[in-house]
């Protein structure tokens, strides 16, 4: 069963009719309908790629939150080998919404830190559906503290709602657990390479995004909140998602005119969870090409290098 | 001392605040009800005088009796980008903040100064609440940026007050950047060996707090203040139950261990200066209002009981001297 998002309903109806035209010729033999299938396959094959070629910005946030599209634990599993998750953050618990370890990203060591969501109930609840708590980041400060000892340079995952509004989660220090880890990717001697994957949801996102490069899928978003918490402070609506989606200017394609994001990675055809290996397999060549942008880069100057680039950020506006 | 030779004449823009007499002679406490005479309130540093509720303060009005003499001077701050998202709810941003600075007589949310306290040469900041409740965009970005930046060039500590609804909407993402922006202005503090105190005023929420408001050298708050990420009524909405009494309030950090102090408005400057001069190296502090800076030929008097404004340029003393030091 495939999960159809809301705009893509036309699309739906049209495989749909495939579909069943196919299960009936497999019922009655004789029956030619490969044409008339064809037609269609065509039909909804030229729809995909106008929705896709044109999505609005609330559009994109519900691909980016698509339940099918593929996320950390699937890239962290194609792309590296050797993954060796390590947990904790020695202090209160392990964060099971944020996977970490060493691995190796071909014959590269690597640490690589993410964000997971979960794809069932059972996994959504252990992930927390990618909402961090402070034990998540100071897990995150933690392996990349090892990391920058060891001069093992770190990748980051990011694809959350946000922090956890919950009540330990304040108890025990969220705000500062978010302004330390953002504190300890400023402070890295070795490169940091974020890819944003789905969702960049506010703090959440900036403690682990604040690279040297920052990658966006295609059709992933980035924001200081979501449209529906915007819609509901500044609209007093939150049904007025879409306008503040819009506003928000949250698409990549923003994001990378803004200079927030340094490369947009080109998703399949029909966003990321029509085709996850391709997806996956893109993500892993924008990594490989950032990591190899900066091998080579004096420590002290990869850390000047990224302070430069955030004092740097908001010296240009989006085009009129 | 070398430290009151090389001060710079600071220009005397703070003896007569813009927002200094309010429409209303009278303001009633928000907490206990009392009618309050606003020229005895703001005497008190707009902390009641019978429940000691801790009502927001202007940052010129709280810079005024902070500073010796109530002289201070500002730093300039770079002037972002007007509108750079074009960013329209259901007003144009850019109107919002017309209005804001129509009521406020104020440019944007931060103001940075610097100046000396208890003869102690600070840069300070603080937070205007009440210009678009204080939410950090570029400009508070460039401000806090600023004032790091001329603490370091001075060799000065940083005093930053904090006040914020959270990371100004209407700049989206470029908001979200003064997170890690404002990270790298605490690093250079940290660099130079500078200390960078943080007070926490009521309230300090959301991406504020979750950067440059919780990376103080020494954290402390004022009694009462709201201080989270996350604000009460969406956790609320989340865990679907009530939260305890006083949660997030800055009582309730202090116990969680998220805090250094908690300290009334009144007790503030002393114990700035205690604690700063003895991360400077510097001798015990003198009490007592002191004159500004270019007025102080004479030796201070040493240990003098806080005695009442002795010029009508000294900052009004707030509340009784403090009772235990
Ligand atoms: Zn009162």
């Amino acid at each position: 069963m495939k999960n159809y998002l809301e705009f893509e309903k036309p699309l739906a109806e049209i495989e749909g009719k495939a579909e069943e035209l196919r299960a009936m010729a497999r019922t009655n033999t004789g029956m030619d309908i490969e044409k008339e299938a064809a037609a269609l396959d065509k039909k909804a094959g030229d729809l995909l790629k106008s929705l896709y070629g044109n999505l609005s910005a609330w559009q994109k946030c519900q691909v980016a939150r698509h339940p099918d599209r593929p996320h950390c634990k699937s890239y962290i599993e194609t792309l590296f080998t050797e993954y060796t998750p390590l947990a904790g953050d020695r202090n209160f618990a392990d964060d099971h919404s944020v996977m970490g370890g060493l691995a190796r990203l071909g014959d590269q060591a690597v640490m690589v830190i993410g964000h997971e969501k979960g794809n069932d109930t059972k996994s959504r609840i252990e992930r927390n559906f990618g909402m961090a708590r402070p034990e998540g980041y100071r897990k995150a400060i933690r392996l990349m503290e090892l990391a920058d000892r060891f001069g093992v340079p770190v990748v980051t995952i990011v694809d959350t709602p946000g922090a956890y509004p919950g009540k330990g989660a304040e108890e025990r220090g969220q705000s500062e657990a978010i302004a330390r880890a953002t504190e300890k990717c400023l402070a890295l001697k070795v490169p940091l390479v974020t890819v944003i994957i789905g969702e960049g949801g506010s703090g959440g996102a900036v403690a682990f995004a604040t690279a040297n490069r920052v990658l966006m899928l295609e059709h992933s978003i980035y924001s200081v909140i979501s449209p529906e918490g915007c819609a509901s402070i500044l609209w007093k609506n939150a049904e007025k998602m879409r306008e503040a989606a819009e506003a928000l200017r949250l698409t990549a394609q923003n994001l990378k005119e803004l200079g927030v994001c340094d490369t947009i990675v080109k998703e399949p055809l029909g966003g990321a969870h029509r085709d996850a290996p391709a997806a996956i397999d893109a993500v892993g060549k924008a990594i490989r090409k950032a990591l190899a942008d900066l091998a080579g880069t004096d420590g002290l100057d990869l850390r000047n290098n990224r302070r430069k680039k955030y004092l740097g950020i908001g010296s240009k506006g989006l085009a009129a | 001392m070398n430290w009151i030779s090389n001060y710079v004449r600071p220009t005397i823009n703070s003896i007569f605040s813009r927002r200094e007499v309010p429409e209303n002679l009278w303001t009633k406490c928000d907490e206990c009800g009392t009618m309050l005479f606003h020229r005895e309130l703001a005497d008190n540093l707009n902390v009641c005088p019978s429940c000691s509720h801790h009502m927001h303060i202007t940052p010129r009005a709280r810079f005024k009796a902070m500073f010796d003499g109530g002289v201070f001077a500002e730093v300039t701050v770079p002037e972002p980008l007007p509108d750079p998202l074009q960013f329209r709810d259901q007003k144009k941003y850019t109107d919002r903040i017309k209005d804001a600075r129509r009521t406020t007589s104020e440019k944007e949310a931060m103001l940075v100064v610097e100046g000396e306290m208890g003869r102690t040469p600070v840069v300070a900041a603080a937070q205007d609440f009440s210009f678009m409740a204080g939410s950090m965009g570029m400009y508070v970005g460039n401000a806090i940026i600023a004032a790091a930046e001329r603490a370091v060039e001075l060799g000065r500590p940083l005093i930053l007050f904090s006040a914020a609804g959270g990371a100004r909407m209407q700049e989206g993402i470029l908001s979200l950047m003064q997170m890690p922006r404002t990270t790298v202005a605490v690093e250079m503090l940290k660099e130079a060996g500078l200390p960078y105190i943080v007070v926490l005023t009521h309230p300090t929420t959301g991406g504020v707090t979750a950067s440059y408001a919780m990376l103080g050298d020494i954290q402390i708050a004022e009694p009462g203040a709201l201080i989270c990420f996350a604000g009460p009524r969406v956790i609320e909405q989340t865990i679907r139950e009530k939260l305890p009494e006083g949660f997030q309030r800055a009582e309730y950090l202090l116990d969680h261990g998220m805090l250094d102090r908690v300290t009334p408005r009144g007790q503030l400057t002393d114990e700035l200066v205690r604690i700063l001069r003895m991360l400077m190296g510097l001798p015990p502090a003198v009490a007592g209002d002191l004159p500004a800076p270019e007025t102080a030929k004479a030796p201070p008097v040493p240990d003098a009981p806080a005695a009442e404004a002795a010029t009508d340029s000294a900052p009004p003393k707030s509340t009784p001297a403090p009772k235990a030091k």
